[in-house]
């Protein structure tokens, strides 16, 4: 089952580049045209590099200078930087969203103020809060430890993550079945011992998909950030940096891409060992 | 001890508020001797579930009183007087058996090896000493349920309080859960309040049959199964199913159930579940 599963991950990978390769060399040199409306693109090599130019960049200088590094390096480096930034926001983002999650399961009356503010949190644009999490950070000062642009960019990772955590970590609390709660209280037990023993492992099968959603938020609310705000270093700076690129270098602008890309997975997989860890709680019979 | 197991006096419970009010309990005056069985029977809406939640104190009752061994509900579920069981048996899908069943005597703090010794004797007594290791989606629903009675009874209580535990199984099972359940209770010692729909099974199990009806739900009448010799020596073996006492048993249920009164012989081998 595992090595079918690998196969067929390949598979659709094998496909998507064949698809790429296949209609650069057979589609028109102007794309598909419906009326004045071009469905497919143009297949110059402007607009569509080969797959493996694409690859290729990767072992090639950065830029043309002496010394420059090598563009795989160089996309690492910033991969790096984006996913410790995304794994800070992440962290924060399900403290918050737990949290959130407990607070309106425990009172319903808070559920009702929370929950539609939640919900409209997310219909800000990012664009429009960076630069207030930016002022707003430079007011703060914990300790020893100033405000930095990267606590701002971690900040706004956590604000796009905290959402799926929240809501399904709520319905997960939520989700244990009257019996289960009569049951409980016969057992006299209170509603902390209630939520140790029966809602928060009831969750868990909940709570797996909202936080591989969250941690996949976190890596886009990063890189989002990082243009926003103008943080140098990641993978955001550096697709706007490289897409000036384009006319000259077109496989260059993809480097990054493949960046945030391969960040994503790492994110979502190691999100997956911790669904390996609580495996036994995900034989809930609760979850249809 | 000579307080009763359940009195209840004077049990009122209203839902709701004005026009949309039900009565789901009007003046029930209740009593459950200990050591006794007794079974409420009665249609849908008729309260019985709601009676069985307020003597376990899942609900509170609009007013009247009620005591489990002379202590009000409240003090008799915060000190585990009773053991409880559902239709669903409301097992935790992530513990195993043995965790299950092990889970109220955790919750109340007894050490490892008592709760080791203590769930290998009620695994014995449900047979199901080969299963400990199991989890509940492994097992059948006749299992599943046996399983929660097991839990129900781990710290040892003297009141059993069953809501249809056997309502989701199929008759075969049941059958065969019902024999298991007057061995258990043989052994035991408990009372038990059973709530069922089910006439027949009513009259094997209980010495006592509470027949209500509802809007608003009240008790009808009482048939004592141990009086009259309906049962010859009320001896709840499996074949008193097939004792003349036991049909008329279940014509006199009937009959209260529907309020017309009609000869207990011809109910016999009629069933109208």
């Amino acid at each position: 089952m595992r090595f079918r599963g690998i196969v067929l991950g390949f598979l659709g990978v094998a496909t998507v580049v064949a698809a790429w390769d296949l209609y650069k060399g057979l589609g028109p040199e102007q794309g598909v045209l419906l009326g004045d409306t071009r469905i497919l693109p143009r297949t110059t090599d402007l607009a569509m590099p080969h797959s493996w130019e694409m690859v290729q960049r990767f072992g090639e200088p950065v830029t043309s200078l002496s010394g420059a590094p090598d563009a795989f390096n160089a996309v690492f480096d910033a991969s790096m930087f984006s996913l410790g930034l995304a794994a800070r926001g992440w962290l924060l983002g399900v403290v918050v969203g737990l949290l959130l999650a407990l607070v309106m399961s425990r009172f319903r009356i808070v559920e009702s103020a929370l929950l539609p503010w939640v919900v409209l949190s997310q219909t800000v644009p990012l664009i429009a809060i960076a630069p207030l999490v930016r002022r707003w950070g430079s007011e703060i000062e914990i300790g020893s430890h100033l405000w930095t642009s990267e606590d701002s960019v971690a900040v706004i990772a956590a604000y796009l993550a905290f959402f799926p955590v929240a809501v399904g970590a709520l319905r997960g609390l939520k989700s244990p079945e009257a019996t289960h709660l009569d049951l409980m209280r016969s057992f006299g037990i209170g509603w902390w011992r209630t939520l140790l023993t029966l809602r928060i492992p009831a969750s868990v099968p909940y709570l797996l998909p909202a936080l591989r959603l969250g941690a996949a938020s976190a890596v886009i609310g990063a890189v989002v950030a990082e243009v926003s705000i103008g943080l140098k270093g990641g993978l955001g700076r550096m697709v706007i940096d490289y897409a000036v690129a384009a006319s000259g270098d077109p496989a260059k602008p993809w480097a990054p891409i493949f960046g945030a890309v391969a960040i994503g997975l790492v994110a979502a997989g190691a999100v997956g060992l911790l669904g390996l860890v609580l495996r036994p709680f995900r034989l809930t019979g609760v979850a249809p | 001890m000579n307080d009763p197991a359940i009195q209840a006096r004077g049990v009122h419970r209203v839902f709701g508020k004005g026009r949309k009010q039900v009565i789901a309990l009007s003046d029930v005056d209740l009593t459950v001797a200990d050591g006794e069985f007794v079974s409420l029977i009665g249609p849908s809406g008729c309260g019985k579930s709601t009676l069985l939640r307020l003597v376990a104190d899942l609900d509170a009752s609009t007013s009247g009183e009620i005591t489990v061994f002379g202590k009000t509900a409240r003090q008799a579920r915060i000190d585990q007087e009773y053991g409880i069981a559902f239709q669903q048996s409301g097992l935790l899908p992530w513990r195993t058996v043995a965790g299950n069943i092990e889970l109220p005597l955790k919750l109340h703090g007894v050490n490892a090896d008592e709760r080791r010794r203590r769930v290998a004797e009620l695994l014995e007594l449900v047979g199901l000493s080969d299963f400990a290791k199991s989890h509940p989606d492994q097992l059948s629903g006749g299992m599943q349920q046996r399983v929660a009675i097991a839990r129900a009874l781990a710290e040892s209580p003297r009141l059993l309080l069953m809501d249809e535990p056997f309502g989701a199984l199929d008759e075969i099972t049941r059958e065969r859960m019902q024999n298991e359940l007057v061995r258990i209770c043989a052994e035991t010692g408990a009372a038990v309040l059973f709530v069922t729909h089910s006439i027949p099974e009513a009259v094997f199990l209980s010495d006592r049959v509470v027949v209500m009806s509802p809007r608003p739900g009240r008790i009808t009448g009482i048939v004592d199964v141990r009086a009259d010799g309906m049962v010859p020596a009320h001896d709840r073996s499996a074949g008193a199913r097939d004792e003349e006492g036991f049909f008329r048993a279940v014509g006199e249920v009937r009959s209260l159930l529907h309020g017309t009164p009609e000869t207990a012989v011809t109910a016999r081998g009629v069933d109208t579940r």
